[in-house]
């Protein structure tokens, strides 16, 4: 796994992924009592860490082949924009899955589990890692025993009818997957990718933004602002830059 | 085993705006103060990095500064014959965390109630009689718009508000709003430069005779040294304001305008990582010893203090006081108890018009950068041939163009595949939205109190929120939605769109943290559960400060309101409770 930055075990970090749920555990306090001026130490800051693609964290190889056929109908290629595979944002989901959005680690999962009102959200046991794995198979057991075939060998207006299915919650997935659900969080983390900061994997030279005419991470717009209606002239800037400051790989 | 600390003069529940507006108070007044918070220590130069500040995922969408709800959620139901579940994630509203509190993340929309907000009940019984608001249960808040103005005027200028006023002591302003209460002098600054959206639509409420004005912002219009001596930056229209931390010290947050003057002082501190359990009452219940808090190690503490204040955020303030036996919890069925009351939110809806000649450039955008309507909120209009009580703002404050969340596409739009691609692309730039933020008017059912199943990481229940909106409510959103359709009908465009408020309130979509009530201020200690200084009924040596005092909410967001009523709490404790320590100020 190579990082950009280095990734230090920040506090905050700590706190909301480990220590929060562990307060039995040998005790480590990051409690602070502050006085006399505000405090300040050099590098304290917590920036992110940019994901490189290349190998999968989370999917088999088989999963990542279907989750990149997924996000390639979602994001279909076309003369606006790359699509969402050459997009990156099967590498997206691929981190996210690994890190806290995965395992649910910020969010209550404690029990019971019980049937919920539409205004109560979702009740499931399942954290999102989870719901790929059975997802994802589901998809496909579905399709060979219907088709014969699985999701990556469909052509694609087959695989956009199968898509309309799921997202319709026409098709009984096996095994308890829910189909609309599964559906509205593969869109949900596609179009994150898609038009997150390219530092997570999934808006690859910043494709979505050059698409949409949004600058990104510019940050001060005072010379444009009493200009109404007129296109801002500049192109979309990262958080990493730009890719041609990156130089090679970037 | 609970460790005892030496005592202190005052501790003090969260370091938000309304800790910190009590701790700079209190510290001034030469009291030894402690504050302890939950969350960690947060500061611009070290937190909000002008580098990665403007990480959309980050910040907004996995909402890295909030409250996690792995640390404390709510259950929650529509009404009494449900079974409440938890709110796995946060959604319809967004508690904050750590130093700063939500005022980091706010956008900065800084309004004052109007005296007839805070006569609710006598107002609306003396105009349309006691029928009219049986089915509701609003309150009067037991002040006046003239007791609050001071403190108001004392918050806007700590804020450095920008702004044009629309009454001075009486004289209508030109430009401002008319309908606001007289206020002594302008705003400390004046009113941000305008982007397009909401010039346009200023120009078309003002051709229909209404009067739009700049929404008051925290958004600094130009740079401003506050009456404590430290400076704000003008803002740079960076559009990640709401959900983000402000890297260019230009918006208002206990950061940029309190915290570099308390940190200094020699007798204040505070601790962060640090989670206040509940508060210690003397046997009898009668008066607070202080608190009990946990470190992030597990670690527990008894702090002694002779003055306790829960400044958490208002929900959380609730809580605390029913997890420590302050007041006794309120009963829907019988009608007992304060402790829970007259729980409030916010009646939004909301307008999208389609243009294909415009181009909003949304990303230049700041979080209460645009214009407001006030035509037909609160007690501005005649409600006498009408079904409802209540009004909204009609607000154009367009506050970014981050593009995970900020994509508005014609009706009928598939959400994949290029047919998606293609009106996303066209409907980025030019769409122009605007929306009805509408009062919350309290009813017997609609109300907090413990959940009997479900417990936090400490094992202590869950606060159970029991909430849909009033049918009286959903009427007066209803009504305002008539008048945005003429508006959005003035302003052109190919089509418009309008997202009408229903019942069954909804936990998952964003909606506003502005949840109120549960610890309502009033003159009567059966209805209300603290009296008009904020200062517990039953625990007098308590003071419970935040939108948890306010008996219903306006049409207006609550924090300017929550400021003024945190200078008020702060004057009547220096002045008042100071002379007789442990007394009430009101008598009951």
């Amino acid at each position: 796994m190579s990082h950009r930055y280095p990734i230090r075990m920040n506090r905050r970090l700590f706190l909301s992924s480990v220590a929060m749920l562990t307060i039995t555990a040998p005790a480590v306090s990051f409690a602070r009592t502050i006085s006399g001026s505000l405090p300040w130490e050099p590098m304290a800051s917590d920036p992110p860490a940019r994901v490189i693609p290349g190998g999968w964290q989370f999917f088999t190889p088989k999963e990542a082949a279907l989750v990149e056929a997924i996000v390639d109908r979602l994001v279909p290629h076309d003369d606006l924009s790359i699509g969402g595979k050459e997009a990156g944002c099967a590498v997206y989901i691929d981190r996210q899955l690994v890190g806290a959005f995965g395992t649910s680690s910020r969010l209550y999962t404690q029990g019971p589990f019980k049937p919920a009102l539409p205004t109560q959200g979702y009740q499931g046991e399942a954290d999102p890692a989870q719901r790929y794995r059975a997802g994802l198979a589901a998809m496909d057991a579905f399709l060979k025993q219907r088709d014969g075939k699985t999701f990556v060998e469909l052509k694609p207006e087959e695989q956009d009818a199968f898509l309309t299915e799921m997202e319709a919650g026409k098709v009984d997935l096996p095994n308890g997957v829910k189909a609309a659900g599964f559906f509205g969080l593969l869109l949900q983390n596609t179009m994150e990718g898609f038009f997150a900061d390219p530092i997570y994997g999934g808006n690859k030279d910043m494709a979505s933004w050059r698409m949409l005419g949004f600058p990104g991470a510019r940050y001060d717009y005072r010379d444009h602002v009493a200009k109404h209606n007129q296109p801002y002239p500049l192109t979309p800037v990262s958080i990493a830059g730009r890719p041609e400051w990156l130089g090679k790989g970037a | 085993m609970t460790r005892i600390l030496p005592r202190k003069d005052v501790v003090i529940v969260g370091l938000g705006w309304t800790g910190a507006i009590l701790a700079n108070e209190l510290t001034d007044q030469g009291l030894d103060v402690l504050a302890v918070e939950r969350g960690p220590w947060r500061d611009t130069a070290t937190d909000f990095n002008i580098g990665y500040a403007q990480d959309e995922l980050r910040y907004s969408i996995r909402r890295d500064l909030f409250l996690q709800p792995v640390v404390e959620t709510m259950t929650m139901r529509n009404d009494p014959s449900q079974t409440a579940l938890p709110m796995r994630d946060f959604g319809s509203f967004l508690p904050g965390n750590g130093v700063g509190g939500a005022g980091v993340h706010w956008n900065g929309h800084t309004w004052r109630f109007w005296d007839s907000d805070f006569k609710t009940k006598t107002n609306l019984t003396n105009k349309y009689g006691a029928a009219r608001i049986a089915d509701l249960q609003v309150e009067d808040w037991g002040v006046t718009g003239a007791d609050m103005e001071p403190y108001y005027d004392q918050f806007e200028y700590l804020a450095g508000i920008s702004g044009k006023a629309g009454n001075i002591k009486g004289q209508l302003q030109e430009g401002g709003n008319p309908f606001e209460d007289p206020r002594a002098r302008d705003y400390p600054n004046p009113p941000m430069q305008m982007t397009y959206a909401p010039t346009l639509f200023a120009e078309a409420g003002r051709s229909m005779g209404l009067h739009p004005f700049p929404t008051p912002s925290a958004n600094m219009s130009r740079a401003y040294t506050n009456p404590l001596g430290i400076t704000l930056g003008q803002c740079t229209f960076c559009g990640f304001c709401e959900r983000f931390g402000c890297a260019n010290y230009s918006k208002s947050s206990a950061q940029t305008t309190v915290l570099p003057v308390l940190m200094k002082k020699a007798n204040f501190e505070v601790r962060t990582d640090s989670e206040v359990l509940h508060v210690d009452l003397a046997s009898g219940g009668k008066s607070a010893r202080g608190v009990t808090y946990i470190d992030s190690s597990g670690e527990e503490y008894f702090q002694p203090a002779d003055l306790v204040l829960l400044c958490a955020y208002g929900l959380h303030n609730v809580r605390l006081m029913m997890l420590s036996g302050i007041g006794k919890i309120y009963d829907p069925n019988s009608g007992e108890g304060t402790v829970g009351r007259n729980y409030c939110y916010q009646t939004n809806a909301g307008v999208q018009v389609f243009f294909d000649d415009k181009n909003f450039n949304p990303f230049i955008a700041a979080g209460a950068l645009g214009q407001t309507i006030d035509d037909f909120n609160g007690d501005a209009f005649d409600h006498g041939g009408l079904d409802f009580v209540g009004g909204a703002g009609i607000n154009c404050i367009p506050t970014n163009g981050r593009p995970i969340g900020t994509r508005p596409t014609l009706p009928g739009t598939p959400k994949w595949g290029s047919a998606w691609k293609k009106a996303t692309v066209e409907g980025y730039k030019s769409t122009l939205s605007f929306s009805s933020q509408g009062s919350s008017y309290a009813t017997r059912a609609n109300y907090l109190d413990l959940d009997p199943t479900y417990k936090d990481r400490f094992g202590r229940p869950l606060m159970r929120m029991t909430f849909d909106f009033p049918d009286n409510d959903v009427r007066m959103s209803n009504y305002l939605c008539d008048r945005m359709e003429e508006i959005a009908k003035k302003l052109g465009g190919k089509q418009y769109a309008v997202g009408r408020r229903k019942k069954g309130w909804d936990s998952v979509p964003y909606q506003s943290t502005h949840n109120t009530g549960g610890a309502i201020m009033g003159t009567d200690p059966k209805r209300s559960a603290v009296n008009v200084f904020l200062q517990s009924w039953d625990v007098p040596n308590v003071f419970v400060i935040g939108a948890s005092a306010f008996p219903q909410n306006a049409g207006k967001n609550p924090t300017g309101t929550v400021g003024a009523l945190a200078f008020r709490a702060a004057d009547a404790i220096r002045n008042q409770y100071l002379r007789n320590p442990g007394a009430p100020l009101v008598q009951a």
